[in-house]
């Protein structure tokens, strides 16, 4: 479904991407894993649009990302949760939700998905005429994934969501990650959190200083000694 | 006249000058919270807009209504294309780039309507024809009214359009922020557009309004109410539009009280002290926020 092949970004003159090519399959979880400043926002910026790469393609099916606008990715059934949610805080929970679907033109298929989106979130019904800024950080998470999944997107990239969560929430975070996957949406989770991601995850690629450096199934990757030493502690 | 009639009157005449001045400033304003860009020229945009209802009516004769949708369309297309010619292409630059380009198009457009139409002030013509208004012991000429019923309009329209429209909702998006709006799937280039068009237009009808009580064109005409305006939109919150309003208003209210009671010489240095307190002490604004630069 996204198939990305030797993907290089730079920042000016620093080659922040040097290199990567990884896919993802129909239906598949796949994690990307990685430190602090391995590069990993920026592969997902480039993604969405936001950042244009120096060389590589980026293949949505059939289409090429990095020849596309950000807008277009979005009608093309690719949404992002950003990193650090970026919620729009001077808006209600709901504005959030129905820029969402800004995208989307039928107004009744939109208050469908707002309802199921509700109902999979029923903190986010009680607040929906609530400012987002004024959410808790597990709520914000939970309506940035609300406000992607109105995109009703082919294919959903989250950048950390565990970011900041306690663990009770991050299991829950997850949980719902899962449960996005079961319901036939695509799923690319970036995350440091490797062991919550590989619990997940079919399939993860482990980015260090903008290369791969290791990929294979979630077990494989949880089982490697090198995985471990690195990201699991031990 | 009565001390209170006095100063009634002088409340009158700050109310007039503060329509104009907000409507302005919400050009200022809403071009920096989409934009980040202080548009200099957007203050010359008020003369070409009434040069533009001049020319209809006096040249060509039009109707007056016919005239004025004319003249805001004409400068909604001219916002449109100065950011697409001017400031687009500046998009990464540095803020400074962007506001010695923001000077230069306002000079470009002094001096291109100096050069069309020679520096000579030119009569604006009365289109507002209806008798003043006599409240109490104070009459309030046509166009004060009309300026600020007007302009109370459209700023409710303003309002509503921003807060309950589709795409005024994309717009407080990006004006939020316009990474996180692009991956909602909104076209950055189209909103900004939009939003130097609805800016523009105001601007058209400040100029009129401008025009229509003080009836005289010349092609710097937009230069000092566009110079008051900014800082009635730093005066309020630049970035926001309940701001400008409110800065448009208490800055044509301050001048108009300082003309009449202190000196009508100091009326611009009192006002530009009011603007560097109001920076010294909450450089935000009244209605801004301590938002941190993004990085
Ligand atoms: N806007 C930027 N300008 C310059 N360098 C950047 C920018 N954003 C990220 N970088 C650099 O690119 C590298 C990768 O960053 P990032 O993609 O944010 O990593 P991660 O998401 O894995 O933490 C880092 O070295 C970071 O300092
Ligand atoms: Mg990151």
């Amino acid at each position: 479904m996204l198939k990305i092949q030797d993907l290089k970004v730079s920042y000016g003159m620093i080659e922040a991407i040097q290199g990567v090519s990884f896919e993802i399959n129909d239906g598949e979880i796949v994690a990307l894993i990685g430190a602090n400043g391995a590069g990993k926002t920026t592969i997902m910026h480039t993604i969405s649009g936001l950042l244009k790469p120096q060389s590589g393609t980026i293949y949505l099916d059939d289409v090429d990302l990095t020849k596309t606008p950000a807008d277009k990715i979005v009608k093309l059934g690719l949404a992002q949760v950003p990193e650090r949610r970026r919620v729009f805080s001077q808006q209600t929970v709901e504005e959030n939700l129905e820029l969402g679907a800004y995208t989307r033109k039928d107004a009744k298929e939109i208050s469908e998905t707002m309802e199921k989106i509700y109902t999979s979130f029923p903190r986010l019904k009680e607040r929906r005429k609530q400012l987002a800024g004024t959410l808790s950080g597990g709520e914000q998470q939970m309506l940035a994934m609300g406000r992607a999944l109105m995109a009703k997107p082919k294919i959903l990239l989250l950048d950390e969501p565990s970011m900041g969560l306690s663990p009770l929430l991050v299991k829950e975070i997850f949980h719902i990650i899962k449960e996005i996957n079961n319901n036939g949406t695509t799923v690319l989770l970036v995350e440091q959190n490797a062991k919550m991601a590989l619990g997940i995850a079919n399939r993860a690629y482990v980015l260090e200083n903008g290369k791969i450096a290791l990929s294979g199934t979630g077990e494989e990757l949880a089982n490697s000694p090198q995985v471990k030493k690195a990201y699991l502690g031990g | 006249m009565s001390e209170v009639s006095q100063f009634l009157m002088q409340l009158v005449n700050g109310i007039n000058a503060g329509s104009i001045y907000a409507l302005i400033a919400l050009g200022y304003t809403m071009v920096y919270g989409i934009a980040k860009l202080i548009n200099f020229a957007h203050g010359d945009i008020i003369m070409v807009g009434a040069y533009i209802c001049l020319f209809a009516i006096s040249s060509f004769n039009l109707p007056i209504w016919l005239a004025i949708i004319l003249s805001i369309i004409v400068c909604a297309l001219l916002g449109i294309v100065v950011e697409k010619i001017a400031y687009k292409p500046l998009r990464s630059a540095s803020r400074i780039s962007l506001l010695i380009t923001a000077i230069g198009v306002s000079y470009f457009l002094q001096s291109l309507f100096q050069l069309l139409f020679s520096a000579n002030p030119r009569p604006f013509p009365t289109i507002i024809n209806l008798p003043a208004l006599s409240i109490g012991s104070i009459s309030i000429s046509a166009p004060y009214y009309i300026t600020f019923i007007v302009s109370v309009i459209l700023m409710s329209i303003l309002h509503l359009f921003v807060q309950k429209t589709k795409i005024g909702k994309a717009m407080r998006a990006v004006s939020e922020d316009s990474q996180a709006a692009q991956l909602m799937g909104i076209n950055i280039d189209k909103t900004i557009s939009i939003t130097f068009a609805i800016g523009s237009a105001l601007a058209a009808v400040a100029g009129i309004l401008y025009c229509s009580s003080y009836p005289m064109v010349n092609p710097y005409l937009g230069s000092l109410p566009g110079i008051k305006a900014f800082i009635a939109a730093v005066l309020g919150g630049i970035g926001s539009i309940p701001g400008a309003v409110l800065g448009g208003f208490i800055l044509g209210i301050i001048e108009a009280l300082t003309k009449a009671y202190i000196s009508s010489q100091l009326s611009d240095a009192i006002v530009f002290t009011v603007l560097i307190i109001m920076l010294v002490f909450k450089p935000s604004g009244i209605l801004g926020k301590n938002v941190k630069e993004k990085v």
